[in-house]
């Protein structure tokens, strides 16, 4: 692969990339010397990690590395335009006017967050028809007619209408492909598209996958398809390159990396995501591969419920509705939860599954009362919690409490982690004094796997994993009886999410907590629930065993999330292991 | 601490150093905060012990000549003190006779004699003093040293004034929402409606009229501090409202946490930079202020110095080409606000644990 060649468009060659800290620090070196192709008319997937360096190796093609990046002189990362090796031009050498002609035209790219990368007071017309003047020199009306044609094509419903909407009238689904849209406005010949499903649901990430599929093939293009998540890409790449802190494990055929790992790290990537048709004891996780024999245990667990579990918590008829104010007086009522009933019982872990907007997180913060319920009971051992004073509520706030989704924004970044820990069990008298304190959030902190130095630290030197620690020993030191996890590992890499979910799989046969564990991931959910209720539009829809709803789903909505799970892995990972 | 390890041994805990320990850390490691520091502190010392009569007390002495010129300026021509001596010199020559007409004149030689018995010693006045001289011939460095009393004080107390009070509104404003929300803003629009300079002479002209706050400096500390808050609450609230749906409030919520716990152990240092700049800009802004109104004549009584009054005082001076008074305020001026910024600047980074 390495000899200059007819068909590749794009050959990467020892890039390096360095950051400069400051001064007093060697710079950190975030690619080291990485080198891959990309064949013309195909689809190369980059997979690793959070901060294994794929980002910036995708970034150093396009020249969009910030300032304080320093990339090696001999890194090379040559472009052929029309073929052959005499086409050849170093992307990492050419100079900004050059690099401008290109991007957007020959190379564009796709965000992971289409909410912020669409500009908000532009429509999302003028916004694709801005690159189509720009490098196509067209002229307004044809722009038009060009944009017209490029929302038909990415799946816009009403694209006359569409064009002349602001992104924030369109959902993140919609978002994403006007995204690509404008990124296939110009029929590149190389699309870069960096996470762009990972902020997507379940259902709108397969949509998305299978129109930059239909879309590649199409247009003849190539894509460099960058995700945290091996099981995404099973689908729909050719080739597929693993990288970790920096280096290249292993690349090859996507049916080689999928059918004969060779690399334990990968082997690790391919098993640790939770698979539907399996349920080990605990998930395999990248140390299992790395440091042990290479061979997890997978003892099956059994998950369910008997009808003799003793109940802890109950929930009858629980209504919430939002008022949005309209015009000078006029209110309008937003049902956000219908009529939601449900048991939890002890020691059992309650799945809740749904989109965006279907309302599970908002059942989760009415039950601690951080939202004020319209109607409805929440029995919390026979008494109705949403009947109680302020005061009162005191005594249950230690025995229900919640994780939250993004451990980036649940932690108040102005507090060593020791504080974190330590505030609950002040406010609820919890230790005798601030000795024993200290002593308890010691071991809680080894408890959820993290050194004692982390006391001292501040959240924002912890990674994303790490941090979701932080939030579940802070909801330890109350020992609570009830553990609502809202999306918890949602935002998290799949090799992190094993990790955290053995975690809380553990404390939970220790602490014989009850988790409501909501999650719009159904595989996640299935793997650690007893029992799963699907939730849409408000309404719980389905609700059953876990075994049960994978195998016979009744309801038509339940099935679609079935289906959107991606499957390019399940015979795979049976050969890993 | 007390959990055998087994593991590879983790290093040593170190005893936890505060958020303080740690600012104090971070902002020695800052060359530009710690000089904005000495420079801030130097201003500081030279207000105390101006004020405690150790430098600067006897400022209103006339010891130079009329406008004495700066002693880097020694040899220029001073056509004010050559007037002034012109006419002293004047109203020394002997009267005209008229003592055939004068019924007083019969005792002027009685007079004389018991005049030349009190010794009056002429006193040398300076031709230059070290940064000139007023048109009394006061020492304009001892002026500024005794000015800065009144200016730091009036300009830093106000601004904690107007800044601690637009956060207490702010947060209030931001966090509950609802009517305190409506009922603050409302009470925003209608103050902010009227004009800045009015609004100040009304307060001043009430504190002057009603004479509860004495004379002096707490009457214009009041008045800054009461029609300064505007600014502060408005941005205040805003982070407020921002961060009050983030979710660590709500983890915090979750946990039991008080109202009173969130807003100003949780939010509150997480907004504090935003507070940290008004303190700084209003500081600046109150010291120009103060001069302002003892231009309009609420400020200082006129037996003290502020580098409010010497500004004043400086506009007719410059008009003869006497502009050392105005440097010497305006410099003094410059130099502590630019540092007092730099300052609140640093001390931002520095309580940010995210900035290393």
């Amino acid at each position: 692969m390495t000899e200059p060649n007819q068909d590749l468009l794009l050959q990467v060659r020892d890039l390096d990339v360095r950051f400069r800290v400051d001064r007093k620090h060697e710079p950190f070196r975030a690619v080291k010397g990485i080198s891959f192709d990309i064949p013309r008319n195909s689809t190369v997937a980059l997979v690793g990690e959070s901060g294994s360096g794929k980002s910036v190796s995708a970034m150093s093609i396009l020249g969009l590395l910030p300032e304080n990046a320093i990339v090696a002189p001999t890194s090379r990362a040559i472009y052929h335009a029309a073929g052959g090796a005499a086409a050849g031009r170093d992307l990492l050498k050419a100079d900004l006017a050059e690099m401008q002609a290109l991007r957007g035209k020959d190379i564009s790219v796709i965000f992971q967050e289409p909410m912020t990368s669409l500009n908000p007071v532009f429509t999302v017309g003028e916004q694709i028809a801005e690159s189509l003047r720009l490098h196509m020199g067209m002229t307004g009306k044809q722009a038009e007619a060009r944009v017209i044609e490029l929302l038909t094509e990415v799946g816009i419903p009403d694209p006359q209408l569409r064009a002349n909407s602001y992104p924030h009238e369109m959902s993140g689904g919609q978002q994403q492909r006007v995204m690509i849209a404008m990124a296939i406005a110009c029929e590149p010949k190389l699309l870069i598209a960096d996470e762009p499903t990972t902020a997507l649901d379940v259902t709108i990430q397969k949509q998305i996958l299978d129109l930059i599929a239909s879309l590649q093939e199409k247009h003849q293009m190539s894509v460099l398809f960058i995700t945290h998540d091996l099981g995404v890409v099973g689908d729909i790449a050719d080739y597929v390159v693993v990288m970790q802190n920096g280096e290249i494990q292993e690349q090859g055929s996507v049916r080689q990396i999928f059918e004969r790992p060779q690399h334990p790290y990968t082997k690790a990537l391919l098993a640790c995501r939770p698979r539907l048709d399996r349920r080990p004891k605990r998930l395999p996780v990248i140390d299992d591969f790395m440091k042990g024999d290479g061979h997890p245990h997978l003892e099956e667990r059994s998950r369910g419920l008997s009808p003799e579990d003793p109940i802890i918590l109950e929930v009858k008829g629980l209504n919430k509705t939002f008022f949005l104010k309209e015009g000078l007086f006029g209110k309008r009522a937003v049902p956000a939860v219908k009529d939601v009933s449900f048991k939890l019982p002890k020691g059992k872990t309650l799945g809740l599954v749904g989109e965006s907007g279907s309302g599970k997180t908002t059942v989760g913060l009415t039950l601690m009362r951080l939202h004020d319920a319209t109607s409805g009971e929440v029995l919390f051992e026979g008494r109705d919690l949403l009947k109680l004073t302020e005061r009162e509520m005191m005594a249950y706030r230690r025995r229900i409490q919640i994780i939250f989704q993004n451990p980036y924004a649940s932690l108040n970044p102005r507090f060593t982690v020791g504080q974190i820990l330590m505030e609950p069990m002040k406010i609820h008298g919890i230790g005798k004094d601030q000795a024993e304190r200290v002593d308890m959030a010691f071991q809680l902190l080894k408890r959820v796997g993290m050194t004692e130095q982390s006391f001292y630290k501040y959240p924002h030197e912890f990674s994303g994993g790490q941090r979701q620690r932080i939030a579940i020993a802070r909801c330890l030191t109350m020992k609570p009886d009830v553990l609502i996890c809202d999306e918890s590992v949602s935002a998290l890499d799949v090799s992190v999410q094993a990790q955290v979910l053995n975690l809380l799989q553990d404390l939970q046969d220790e602490y014989q907590m009850s988790y409501i564990f909501i999650s719009h991931d159904l595989a996640v959910v299935k793997y650690i629930s007893d029992e799963i209720m699907v939730m849409n539009n408000g309404a719980i829809i389905e609700v059953a065993d876990s075994d049960e709803i994978y195998r016979a789903p009744r309801e038509e909505y339940t099935r679609k999330l079935l289906s959107s799970i991606p499957k390019g892995l399940e015979h795979a990972a049976d050969l890993a292991s | 601490m007390s959990a055998v390890l087994t593991n590879p041994p983790s290093p040593p805990a170190i005893e936890s150093p505060g958020l303080w320990t740690l600012a104090w850390r971070r902002l020695r490691q800052d060359t530009v905060g710690m000089v904005s520091l000495v420079v801030v502190a130097f201003f500081l010392m030279m207000m105390a012990s101006s004020y405690f009569g150790i430098v600067a007390k006897d400022w209103a002495r006339e010891k130079g000549v009329s406008y004495a010129n700066p002693s880097f300026l020694a040899g220029a021509e001073n056509l004010e003190a050559q007037a002034m001596a012109k006419k002293v010199a004047e109203s020394k020559v002997p009267p005209v006779d008229l003592s055939d007409i004068d019924p007083l004149a019969p005792r002027y030689k009685e007079w004389e004699e018991r005049a030349a018995k009190i010794a009056v010693t002429e006193v040398k006045r300076a031709e230059s003093l070290p940064l000139g001289g007023d048109k009394w011939g006061r020492d304009v460095l001892q002026k500024v040293v005794k000015g800065s009393e009144v200016s730091i004080f009036v300009g830093i107390t106000a601004a904690l004034f107007a800044t601690a009070l637009g956060t207490m509104l702010g947060a209030a404003a931001g966090y509950w929402g609802g009517w305190v929300n409506d009922f603050l803003e409302w009470f925003y629009n209608v103050f902010t409606s009227i004009p800045y300079i009015l609004l100040i002479l009304a307060f001043a002209a009430v504190a002057a009229a009603t004479g509860k706050f004495g004379k002096g400096i707490l009457p214009i500390v009041l008045i800054l501090g009461l029609t300064g808050w505007t600014g502060p609450y408005r941005l205040i609230r805003a982070e407020y409202i921002k961060h009050g749906n983030r979710e660590y409030v709500k983890a915090a919520q979750a946990i039991g946490a008080s109202n009173f716990s969130r807003m100003f152990v949780h939010i509150l240092p997480n907004v504090s930079h935003v507070a940290l700049v008004q303190l700084s800009q209003h500081t600046v802004q109150f010291i120009k202020a103060e001069v302002i109104l003892s231009f309009l004549g609420f400020g200082v009584p006129v037996d003290m110095v502020s580098w409010g009054t010497m500004l004043a005082e400086a506009q007719n001076e410059l008009v003869i080409g006497k502009w050392w008074q105005l440097f010497a305020a305006g410099a003094a001026m410059a130099i502590l606000v630019t540092a007092f910024s730099l300052l609140t600047d640093s001390l931002r980074d520095a309580l940010d644990p995210k900035l290393k």
